[in-house]
């Protein structure tokens, strides 16, 4: 009975699990459904997220405008990673993974000291005797923090599904005639939607809970929906009101990743996220 | 036969300094069936990819329809391919692996259907159009690879160890299929192998390659009777090669006698190979032998008894269907027509001694030959 000793293994993890995870969404999941003030079992706190549907749409607007230019960007890069010698795309691999190695925070701050008022640029351009621009605290800027902290996680699943595309399909397609672009479109592209899927998803995710970003690079109007849970938790307004958005955060995740797990479900070579 | 198609001119290949294909020079004529036959490494895949336009020459050149094709892309060659493993697209089930090319030259659609099903048929897969490529097994999917080659009606198909991931019944199967469908729609074909049977049952002409040199061009039969060197004569069936000297016409001296032989214009004198094929020897009473030898192994193949004899010194390999135990004293007897005669070649001495014959150690090499490339 091999299978059942190999339960045992698992425990410790079960455990973490039922502890860090199942027993703090079910307090989530109890706030969200109770009255702040009575504690009394409540929808209240669901019907009025209503009213944040804007900051919502806004936070998946952002999101997805940051995947698709992660996309642009990083497709590119990673269909040339894959066709480099092995030596080279390790290396070349290496430097994509770098930023990642570095704090998140700092990352984001670094940008804010490029692009405020009095920061790098506007300093040089105000040098050479040019206009000052707002650089800072533009919807622009957000977007732009959102694609350079996530754009690894666009480039690596495409990486890993571009490499994996055998040379000798790519023969094949131009031996059937196709031209370079026919060969990409018939054949390397279809065949890398796995990578995409992934990538798509893992600048996603993150990208719409994100509240650093829009924060520190944002302006006043800005309001992602991670800013807004924060806020109602941390400046102690409405923690159920919260909770309820949390759920909701969640349960689109859940949405967007099972969307996306359909459509490359049944293909090899993506990044299960 | 009938008229030239391509010509390859001092077709040289070197890949970092390493020569891989020395001066290739071999036409190909309008509805030939011709093998490129050698071991791996001996550049016959280069040969097949440099015509596919896969890969450029370092020198020399390819001549298609009397103009040259260096510079033209594959996918302005009007010459398909069947690659090593087939390389069908995963994304795309049957019918639209077959109708890829089709669809990529922009025909009606109407005319897809007809020519992708009639084809279906041609490589007995009428109703598989709908099946995934994962789900076909290996020879199936061998035939959806040919029929997607095919069905763009091309010049010349280049076929690159087609069978070489099929089992032994099978293969046997698509070579017969093979020679049907090339000679049913008179298509060129440029096959590559390392297979030697392989290459003189389906084969027009056979071109054997090593070390990046052709070594001989000819009908299977002229290769297999005739072989030009030491290498064709071994790598060609089993043969016993030895050292002789030409005394003159019709007259080659081995192991001090003096054979009557069917060769001529050599040098007076000159030292040359003599090939004896293990099939042709005759086993005769001692008394009656030209010369006299001890059996040392006895292995059963099925048709015939392959038994090494020992003749002073030198070992034999010799194919016979009658049982001679081991340690019997035998004579054979060689015919003029069963003794052929080569010029000393780079491979002379390397080939056709027996004395560390196993069956055993011969399959092992084979295998480990399919194994490459």
């Amino acid at each position: 009975m091999k299978r059942n000793k190999s339960v045992f293994l698992s425990v410790p993890y079960m455990v973490w699990m039922v502890i860090f995870t199942l027993i703090p969404l079910g307090v989530v999941g109890y706030y969200a459904l109770t009255d702040p003030d009575t504690g009394v079992f409540t929808f209240d706190n669901i019907k009025n997220l209503s009213m944040y549907l804007p900051v919502l749409g806004q936070s998946v607007a952002y999101s997805l405008v940051s995947a698709l230019i992660c996309l642009l960007l990083g497709y590119p890069v990673a269909y040339y990673i894959a066709h480099r010698q092995p030596l080279t795309q390790k290396i070349l691999y290496m430097l994509v993974m770098l930023p990642m190695c570095m704090s998140f925070l700092l990352r984001t701050l670094a940008w804010v000291g490029l692009l405020q008022d009095t920061g790098i640029i506007n300093n040089l351009l105000g040098s050479l005797g040019l206009a000052r621009v707002q650089l800072i605290r533009t919807p622009g800027a957000v977007i732009l923090g959102m694609v350079y902290n996530y754009l690894p996680y666009m480039i690596l699943p495409l990486y890993a599904t571009l490499v994996k595309i055998d040379n000798r399909l790519i023969e094949a397609a131009e031996d059937l005639g196709c031209t370079p672009l026919q060969t990409f479109a018939r054949v390397v592209l279809p065949l890398s939607v796995p990578g995409i899927l992934s990538g798509i998803t893992m600048v996603f995710v993150p990208a719409v809970s994100t509240f650093y970003i829009s924060q520190k690079l944002g302006g006043t109007d800005t309001v992602l929906i991670g800013d807004l849970i924060e806020r109602l938790f941390k400046q102690g307004d409405n923690p159920n009101l919260g909770a309820a958005l949390s759920l909701m955060l969640m349960l689109l995740v859940f949405i967007c990743t099972g969307i996306m797990n359909r459509f490359g479900g049944d293909e090899e070579g993506g990044v299960i996220v | 036969m009938s008229k030239e198609l391509i010509r390859l001119r001092d077709l040289t290949m070197e890949f970092d300094g390493e020569r891989i294909l020395d001066r290739i020079n071999l036409y190909i004529n309008d509805h030939e069936f011709l093998t490129l036959l050698g071991p791996s490494g001996c550049g016959k895949t280069t040969t097949l990819r440099i015509i596919g336009g896969f890969l450029n020459p370092t020198e020399g050149t390819v001549i298609f329809d009397g103009k040259c094709i260096n510079e033209l892309p594959p996918y302005e060659r009007q010459i398909n391919t069947v690659f090593q493993r087939y390389a069908l697209f995963p994304h795309l089930n049957v019918f639209d692996n077959i109708a890829f090319g089709l669809k990529v030259a922009k025909l009606p659609k109407e005319e897809i259907a007809q020519r992708v099903n009639h084809m279906l048929e041609v490589v007995s897969l009428k109703g598989y159009g709908h099946r995934n490529i994962g789900s076909l097994s290996g020879g199936q999917q061998q035939r959806v690879a040919i029929a997607r080659a095919l069905v763009n009606q091309p010049k010349v198909l280049l076929l690159d160890e087609p069978l070489g991931a099929l089992d032994l019944r099978l293969r046997k199967d698509m070579q017969i299929e093979l020679k049907r469908i090339q000679q049913a729609m008179g298509i060129t074909f440029i096959y590559v192998t390392h297979d030697q049977e392989e290459a003189l049952s389906m084969s027009d002409t056979v071109v054997v390659m090593d070390k990046g040199r052709i070594q001989q061009i000819g009908k299977p039969e002229d290769i297999y009777n005739e072989p030009k060197n030491a290498f064709v004569a071994d790598f060609i069936g089993e043969s016993n090669i030895l050292d002789g000297v030409m005394l003159e016409d019709y007259k080659v001296r081995f192991f001090g006698r003096t054979f009557q032989c069917v060769d001529k214009g050599f040098a007076p004198n000159e030292s040359v190979d003599v090939v004896i094929r293990p099939e042709d020897i005759d086993i005769v009473e001692p008394e009656n032998g030209h010369l006299v030898g001890t059996v040392t192994s006895v292995t059963f193949k099925g048709l015939n008894y392959d038994i090494i004899v020992e003749f002073k010194g030198f070992k034999w390999l010799i194919q016979t269907t009658d049982y001679q135990p081991e340690g019997a004293t035998i004579g054979i007897r060689l015919n003029p027509e069963d003794i052929h005669i080569m010029h000393k070649s780079e491979y002379s001495g390397m080939f056709g001694d027996y004395s560390s014959y196993s069956a055993e150690y011969d399959e092992l090499t084979a295998d480990a030959a399919d194994e490459e490339e």
